[in-house]
C-alpha cells in the first residue's frame, strides 16, 4: 500500500526535529531563536517609531548586497573610477538599479537613523538601564558618517573631489600635528589616486565590518535590557504568574508581523526615490558630482551631502577656522552625554513637563534649519541664522541638566496605554 | 524668544529663496525624452553640429540604435561616418591637448552634461551667443561668459547683437537684451526646435535607461502594493488576540 500523504509528512517532520537536535546539541539555535524572537517580549503598545530600527537593519543589508555588486564592477582608481561608474550605470546587466538603490540607500540611511534617534529622544530610550544601547548607537551613527565620508570619494566625481579635500582639510585645523593627519590621511599632499585606493579599502572592508559588529552588540544590549516603549515604563516590572510581562508580546510573530507593514512603507517610500528621482533634485547625487574630478577646477559652490549639512553649518558659523571645527566635532559628539546629561526621572515625553517638549521642539527646528543653512553659500545673513540655530542647538544639551532637573513632570501610569 | 524664532524661520524660508536667484535665468528646455522622433533628429544634429570636437565618451552606438529604435543599416548609413563599428563608443579624433592649445581650453565631452548642468542650461546656451569683436571666436554668450565654444550653429540661428535697453525692474539701469540683426536658416520657433532635439538627445544620453527605470518603477510599486495589503492582514490576523 502506498503511502498517504499524511504519513510522508510525518515522517518529514521528524527528520526536521532530528535535524534540530543534532544541531542543538552542537550550537544554541533554537536557544538563540527563543532569546532574540519567539521568547523576546517586547511592549505591546510600540508605534510606528519604533519601526525605524529594524528599518535601518534592512538598509544596511541592502548598502552590504548592493555594494558587493558594485565593488565587481568599480575601479577604484583616479584614471578609472569616474568611468567604471559610468560603466555600471550603462553596460553592466541592471548596474543603474544597483548603484541607485546604493546611492538613495545611502541618504535613506541616515533619514532612517536620525529618526530612530528622534525616537530616542521623545521616550528617553536613552536613560537608565539603556545607556550602552545608546552609546554603541551613537558608535554605529559614527561608522555610518565615515562610511558616508568615505564611499562619497569613490565616484570620483567633481564633488565628491572637492568635498574630501574639504572634509580632510578639516583635519588640518587641529593645532601642530593636524597637518601630519590630513597627509597621513590622504596619503598624498592632495586627493590622489592613493587616497581614492585607501577610501575604497575603508568603505568595503573595514568600516562595514566595525558596522556589522556594532549593530551587532547594539541588538544584544537591548535585548538583555529589554525594549522600552512610548510609556517609558519598563514591562518586565509587572509580570503575569507564568513570569512573562503582562504588557509584553513575542518579537515574532508579533513585531516581526507588524514590521513588515512597515518595512514595505518604507521601500514603497524609497522605491519612488530610486525609481522616480534617485537625484532627488541634486540631493542624493549632487549636480557637480557628473563632472569628473578636476584638480584645477572646485565646483561653483561645494557642500557636503544633505545628512552632514548641519554639522557643516555649525562649522561655517564662526570665523575661526579651529573653533568652528572644535564646535563641529563637539556638536557630533555632544549626543553620547545624554544618558548622563538628562536629570528627569521621567522617560517618555507623554509624561514630561512643557520644559522639555519646548526644548525637543527647539532642537529639531534648530537642527533641521541647520542642515539648510548648510547647503547655502556662506552670506552674512546665513553666517548669522547658523551662529542663532547653532546656539539653541548646543543650548539644548549644555542647559540640559538645569531644565530637566526643574521639570514638574505628570504621574506615569504602572501598565502601559494605547 | 518663540516670537524671535519665528521671525528667524520666516527670514529662512522667504529671505533664502530669493537670495538664491542671482544666476542667470534660464529659459524651460521642455523637452520629453520618449519623444523618439525628436531623439533621433537630436542625434543627428549632435552627429553633424558637437561630435566634431565634443565625445560622448560613455555612449555606444548599437545600444544608442538600440534606444532610438534604429536599424543597425539606418546607424550605419545616418549616424556613422568614420571607421567606427557598432559597438564603439561616441570618440573623437581630436586631441585634448591640441584642442586646449586651439580654443584655450578642451571640449568637455557631454555624454553627462544635461545631468551637471541641467536641460535648461543647455537649452539657454545654445540659444544665447552674440557677437563679440573682443573674442578670439567672435562671440560670447550670456549663460557662460567667455566660452571658448564658437557659434556652431549660427547658420541656423543667424546673428545676434547685444543691445542695452532700460531695466523695466530696476529704475536707471540698463540691461542687457540680445536682437536677431542677421536673419539664419531658421526661424526662431524653428531654431528652438533644433536645440530643444539636441537638449533631448542629451538628456536621453545622460541616463539611458531613465524611460526604463520609470516603467519599471510603478511595476515595483504595484508589486509592492499587493505585498503590503497582504502582509496587513497578516498582521491583523496575528494580533487580533491581543487586546
Amino acid at each position: 500500500m502506498a503511502a498517504t500523504e499524511a504519513d510522508v509528512s510525518n515522517r518529514l517532520g521528524r527528520r526536521l526535529n532530528a535535524l534540530g537536535d543534532w544541531i542543538d546539541a552542537r550550537f544554541p539555535m533554537t536557544k538563540l531563536l527563543r532569546e532574540h524572537a519567539t521568547e523576546y517580549y517586547a511592549s505591546k503598545n510600540f508605534n510606528v517609531w519604533y519601526g525605524f530600527g529594524v528599518v535601518a537593519s534592512v538598509v544596511l543589508v541592502m548598502q552590504l548586497v548592493t555594494g558587493i555588486f558594485l565593488a565587481m564592477n568599480y575601479k577604484p582608481a583616479a584614471a578609472e573610477a569616474f568611468a567604471s561608474v559610468e560603466y555600471i550605470m550603462r553596460d553592466v546587466e541592471w548596474g543603474w538599479l544597483i548603484r541607485y538603490l546604493h546611492s538613495t540607500g545611502s541618504s535613506a540611511f541616515f533619514i532612517v537613523v536620525y529618526l530612530h534617534m528622534f525616537r530616542g529622544l521623545m521616550y528617553g530610550s536613552y536613560k537608565k538601564p539603556r545607556e550602552l544601547v545608546w552609546l554603541i548607537g551613537m558608535l554605529i551613527y559614527f561608522c555610518l558618517m565615515a562610511e558616508a565620508f568615505f564611499g562619497y570619494l569613490l565616484p570620483w566625481g567633481n564633488m565628491s573631489y572637492w568635498g574630501a579635500q574639504v572634509i580632510v582639510n578639516l583635519f588640518g585645523t587641529i593645532p601642530w600635528v593636524g597637518e601630519g593627519i590630513s597627509e597621513w590621511i590622504r596619503g598624498d599632499f592632495y586627493i590622489s589616486d592613493i587616497t581614492l585606493n585607501r577610501f575604497f579599502a575603508f568603505h568595503v572592508a573595514a568600516v562595514p565590518l566595525v558596522l556589522l559588529f556594532l549593530v551587532v552588540i547594539h541588538i544584544m544590549a537591548l535585548h538583555e535590557v529589554g525594549s522600552l516603549n512610548p510609556d517609558g515604563i519598563e514591562i518586565k516590572e509587572h509580570k503575569g504568574p507564568d513570569g512573562k510581562p503582562l504588557d509584553g508580546v513575542p518579537f515574532h510573530p508579533y513585531h516581526t508581523s507588524k514590521d513588515l507593514v512597515i518595512i514595505l512603507v518604507f521601500l514603497i517610500a524609497f522605491s519612488g526615490a530610486v525609481f522616480f528621482a534617485p537625484e532627488m533634485g541634486g540631493y542624493f547625487l549632487e549636480h557637480a558630482n557628473f563632472d569628473p574630478a578636476n584638480t584645477l577646477a572646485t565646483p561653483e559652490h561645494i557642500a557636503p551631502v544633505w545628512y552632514f549639512t548641519p554639522f557643516y553649518a555649525i562649522l561655517r558659523a564662526v570665523d575661526n577656522k579651529v573653533l568652528g571645527a572644535a564646535l563641529m566635532a563637539a556638536s557630533v559628539m555632544l549626543p553620547c552625554f545624554l544618558p548622563w546629561l538628562d536629570r528627569c526621572r521621567v522617560k517618555s515625553v507623554r509624561y514630561r513637563s512643557w520644559i522639555y517638549k519646548t526644548a525637543l521642539t527647539l532642537f529639531v527646528i534648530s537642527f533641521l534649519a541647520l542642515g539648510y543653512v548648510g547647503m547655502q553659500e556662506a552670506t552674512a545673513l546665513y553666517k548669522t541664522l547658523a551662529q542663532i540655530f547653532a546656539g539653541i542647538y548646543f543650548a539644548f544639551f549644555v542647559l540640559m541638566p538645569y531644565y530637566s532637573s526643574m521639570e514638574r513632570t505628570k504621574p506615569v501610569p504602572s501598565r502601559v496605554t494605547r | 524668544m518663540r516670537h524671535r524664532l519665528a521671525l528667524f524661520l520666516i527670514a529662512t524660508l522667504v529671505v533664502a529663496p530669493v537670495l538664491a536667484q542671482h544666476e542667470a535665468e534660464l529659459d524651460k528646455a521642455n523637452n520629453d525624452v520618449a519623444d523618439t522622433a525628436s531623439l533621433q533628429r537630436g542625434a543627428r544634429y549632435y552627429v553633424n553640429y558637437c561630435l566634431g570636437c565634443h565625445s560622448a565618451q560613455y555612449v555606444r552606438y548599437n545600444q544608442l540604435g538600440e534606444g532610438l529604435q534604429l536599424s543597425e543599416d539606418q546607424l550605419l548609413g545616418n549616424l556613422m561616418f568614420t571607421s567606427e563599428l557598432p559597438f564603439d563608443t561616441m570618440s573623437i579624433a581630436l586631441d585634448p591637448e591640441d584642442a586646449a592649445r586651439w580654443f584655450g581650453t578642451a571640449p568637455p565631452d557631454l555624454s553627462l552634461i544635461a545631468r551637471s548642468r541641467g536641460t535648461d542650461y543647455v537649452y539657454t546656451f545654445l540659444r544665447r551667443f552674440y557677437v563679440d569683436d573682443s573674442s578670439p571666436t567672435g562671440v560670447d554668450n550670456t549663460v557662460l561668459e567667455d566660452t571658448a565654444m564658437p557659434h556652431v550653429l549660427w547658420e541656423l540661428q543667424g546673428i545676434q547683437e547685444a543691445v542695452y535697453e532700460a531695466d523695466p525692474e530696476h529704475e536707471g539701469e540698463e540691461r542687457m537684451v540680445l536682437e536677431l540683426t542677421t536673419p539664419g536658416l531658421l526661424s526662431e520657433e524653428e531654431y528652438n526646435e533644433v536645440v530643444r532635439d539636441i537638449v533631448n538627445f542629451l538628456d536621453y544620453i545622460g541616463e539611458p535607461m531613465q524611460l526604463e527605470r520609470r516603467s519599471l518603477g510603478i511595476r515595483v510599486i504595484a508589486f509592492l502594493l499587493v505585498l503590503l495589503l497582504i502582509s496587513y492582514m497578516l498582521k491583523k490576523e496575528i494580533w487580533k488576540d491581543v487586546e
